[in-house]
């Protein structure tokens, strides 16, 4: 990777990359929160709820922009890359807008809605649903973009050649290592949901719980990884190969860091430095990916700069986000600090 | 159905559904602002009623609204990957500032609905400053894209039919782009201030608490009277620009079939296209010519001046186009019978003529918006750029497309009614606290 190799089709993609990694340790949590709340057990689960609620409720809408960000840097930036994924992923997507609107308008429902307990229930559950739903098949768009089965399926239907329904729109992302990135994700938003959690409350017992519930879910990330990994090895050896190569090796390492110092972390509930190596992990996980994918956007075909849109269009989109950067963050940190905890 | 028709069903399905709640998103929040700036104000517990009532209604609205457009992010990909393709470069600018309006928004709404105890009283009132005007900022933007499909420029196509040559900052300001961006705000306003105040109205029928509903009636209709007299003028401006840009819709949309000078103005009527002619129209001489060119003896091309392939629906638009004008028309001159009523001096809440007019007009604003969305979409086919590029070129390869138009209409249909019953035991919640 040479440094005369950036310009700005590679600084904006970073910058996309960036806004994904916002979004999955912003609203990525606010869907593992969903997670939690599906499985909140014991005498405290109504206190489990609660605290769900109040974390999510001012938050997750702005949380939930730095999707639309992505998308919309995507298609202006990328315009071949976001047609084609559009193209070959349209069911994951299609399943996943879903799993986006029910947990969106639920939890509205469920806030706003009838008081009685029939209704909360009936809307908490779709709530808690479709929060697992939608970062499993988030989870799996990005798995099958990294396998290349995506881009390949695209690129075989460009051709005319083999473009059964089932090979191009249904095998690519309907596959084991697709799969296990979805547990992946899945796994990884509760984990950030429960790190959080246990910050953002005073009462022993609770932080306890979402102790527990960290561990259980860095315990499952650990599994999706490593399972993933042999799938790959199996299924996908050009991916595995990429992984654990001499490029993505040191990276993997500092993975491998901050997932230890954030088990460690939890385990001895220093949670401030939990938080700090749970967003670590998480980030590193998905810059991994990015890096192992360089300089391909939709490996094996699509690289940043062929589906670069032209000159114009970036330099204006450059300046639009500097601009906006100057508006969004200092709001963003508002919002944040005038919610900083539940805690009175 | 064709893969193309369900396409083209889901997208309006999916805009047909946000832009209800993208409108409510662009007023309400300006509704409940003034609702608390009055109640900082005069210190009236009422005012306070109001505004923590009308912010009830913006979390809810705005949340279907936030993942209906979510949908719609996407879909332009899922389904018109060919028209992303070509057109992201140049579309893609006013949708990137969109974003940037829609963080703000989505920020500032979850301060505004969660702060009331938490940030001071300006703080809170500037936030749902923010609010109301980052959702009129998102609707600039996003109908300067539309504006940009109808009118498009900005690029020079290459013999491959690429775009070249791509300046996203001329598409964003392409010959529509005012006048459409006028007509949305305005239809924003026109339409959520007067259903809120058709609610009102009918509560107030209904003996429901004088004291609150008073107020609510007097703040929507500020916000939706002036609107609906505004708009059919923002209407007559739009028309004229279509008169010149796309003639093809013009004759559409007035059942136009063939090309004459002073063209009548048609009233209802309906465009068969087998005879080529629009039947049982009242026909007003010149009318049309007058309206589109302001001139009696100006040309008006008709529809049959362009193939078959490349004419529009013209049943759908022409009775669509006819729809928007008499709900809209209906609409201004009850906003003008409130606006005078008011200026004579009379109390509004107690004029049970008036009040009854407003509860029946309530719900033209938003079958108006769906109609004119009618207008300028099916009437700019078979193109999704207009003259540049067809829908059918637009539209993804994937077969089956009519099994994700019906779920997701399977989804909205039951979205819709859970809104709908949720509003409604709001808005009865009202009722029974204060009454």
């Amino acid at each position: 990777m040479r440094l005369d190799a950036l310009g700005l089709p590679e600084i904006l993609a970073a910058i996309i990359v960036l806004s994904l990694n916002a979004y999955v340790l912003t609203g990525g949590a606010d869907f593992g929160g969903g997670v939690w709340d599906l499985l909140a057990r014991g005498e405290r689960r109504a206190a489990q709820r609660a605290l769900i609620a109040s974390q999510i409720g001012p938050i997750w809408e702005a949380n939930h922009v730095w999707l639309i960000l992505v998308v919309v840097l995507l298609f202006t930036a990328f315009p071949a890359a976001f047609a084609t994924l559009g193209i070959v992923l349209h069911v994951p997507l299609s399943l996943m807008l879903i799993g986006i609107v029910l947990r969106g308008s639920s939890f509205v429902f469920r806030s706003y809605g009838a008081r009685d307990d029939a209704t909360q229930q009936r809307w908490g559950r779709v709530f808690a649903m479709a929060s697992v739903l939608t970062p499993l098949l988030l989870g799996i768009v990005v798995g099958s973009i990294a396998t290349g089965d995506a881009g390949a399926a695209a690129d075989r239907l460009a051709a005319a050649r083999d473009v059964s329904y089932t090979s191009t729109y249904l095998a690519p992302w309907l596959a084991p290592f697709p799969l296990a990135m979805g547990v992946l994700a899945l796994a990884m938003f509760a984990f950030l949901a429960a790190v959080y959690l246990a910050l953002a409350t005073d009462d022993v017992a609770l932080r306890e719980d979402f102790r527990r519930r960290a561990v259980g879910a860095e315990v499952a990330m650990f599994v999706a990884a490593f399972g993933g990994l042999a799938i790959a090895e199996m299924t996908a050896p050009h991916v595995s190969g990429a992984l654990i190569g001499s490029r993505a090796l040191a990276f993997q390492t500092l993975t491998a860091v901050a997932a230890i110092t954030a088990l460690w972390a939890v385990w001895t509930r220093r949670w401030r430095t939990a938080r700090i190596a749970a967003a670590l992990q998480v980030s590193l996980i998905l810059w991994g990916w990015v890096l192992v994918q360089y300089p391909f956007v939709v490996p094996p075909t699509l690289t940043i700069r062929d589906t670069a849109a032209p000159r114009a269009t970036l330099e204006l989109l450059m300046a639009a986000l500097v601009g906006g950067a100057l508006i969004l963050f200092p709001a963003l940190a508002y919002l944040y600090r005038t919610f900083a905890s539940a805690k009175h | 159905m064709t893969d193309l028709f369900a396409a083209r069903s889901q997208m309006a399905m999916s805009l047909g559904f946000h832009i209800v709640f993208a409108e409510i998103g662009i007023a309400l929040p300006l509704l409940m602002v003034l609702a608390e700036w009055r109640w900082r104000r005069t210190g009236e517990r009422a005012y306070y009623d109001l505004a923590r009532r009308w912010a009830k209604g913006t979390a809810v609205l705005f949340a279907v609204g936030a993942v209906s457009g979510t949908v719609l992010s996407f879909e332009l990909g899922l389904l018109w990957p060919g028209f992303m393709r070509h057109a992201g470069p140049l579309i893609g600018m006013p949708f990137s500032l969109e974003g940037f309006a829609f963080f703000l928004e989505a920020i500032f709404i979850g301060v505004y609905l969660y702060g009331w105890e938490r940030v001071g009283p300006r703080a809170h009132l500037a936030a749902g400053v923010v609010v109301a005007a980052s959702g009129a900022a998102s609707a600039v933007f996003v109908v300067l894209v539309n504006a940009w499909m109808n009118t498009p420029v900005g690029f020079t196509l290459d013999a491959a039919g690429n775009f070249v040559n791509v300046d996203p900052v001329t598409a964003m300001r392409s010959p529509a782009a005012f006048q459409q961006v006028l007509h949305m705000l305005l239809a924003s306003y026109a339409a959520t201030g007067m259903a809120v105040a058709g609610v009102h109205a009918w509560m107030l029928l209904r003996g429901a608490s004088r004291e609150f509903h008073r107020r609510a009636l007097t703040i929507a209709l500020c916000v939706g009277a002036p609107a609906a007299v505004l708009q059919p003028l923002s209407g007559d401006l739009s028309a004229r620009v279509v008169a010149e840009t796309q003639p093809v819709k013009l004759a559409a949309l007035e059942g136009e079939w063939l090309t004459m000078r002073g063209a009548p103005l048609r009233i209802g009527g309906w465009p068969d296209a087998s005879r080529q002619e629009t039947r049982w129209a009242l026909e007003i001489p010149y009318g049309l010519s007058l309206l589109a060119f302001h001139d009696p003896h100006a040309q008006v091309r008709g529809l049959l001046s362009v193939p078959p392939e490349d004419r529009p629906p013209v049943a759908v638009v022409h009775v669509a186009f006819q729809t928007m004008v008499a709900l809209g028309s209906a609409l201004a001159l009850v906003a003008l019978w409130a606006g005078w009523a008011a200026w004579r001096g009379r109390d509004l809440s107690t004029d049970r003529r008036l009040l009854r007019a407003l509860a029946i007009v309530g719900p033209f604003g938003f079958v108006a918006t769906e109609a004119g969305w009618v207008v300028t979409e099916v009437g700019r086919q078979p193109w999704v750029v207009q003259g540049i590029m067809r829908t059918a070129d637009a539209v993804t390869p994937m077969p089956g497309l009519v099994v994700p138009m019906a779920t997701f209409t399977i989804l909205y249909v039951g979205l819709g009614a859970v809104v709908v019953a949720l509003v409604t035991s709001l808005v009865r919640e009202t009722s029974g606290a204060r009454a």
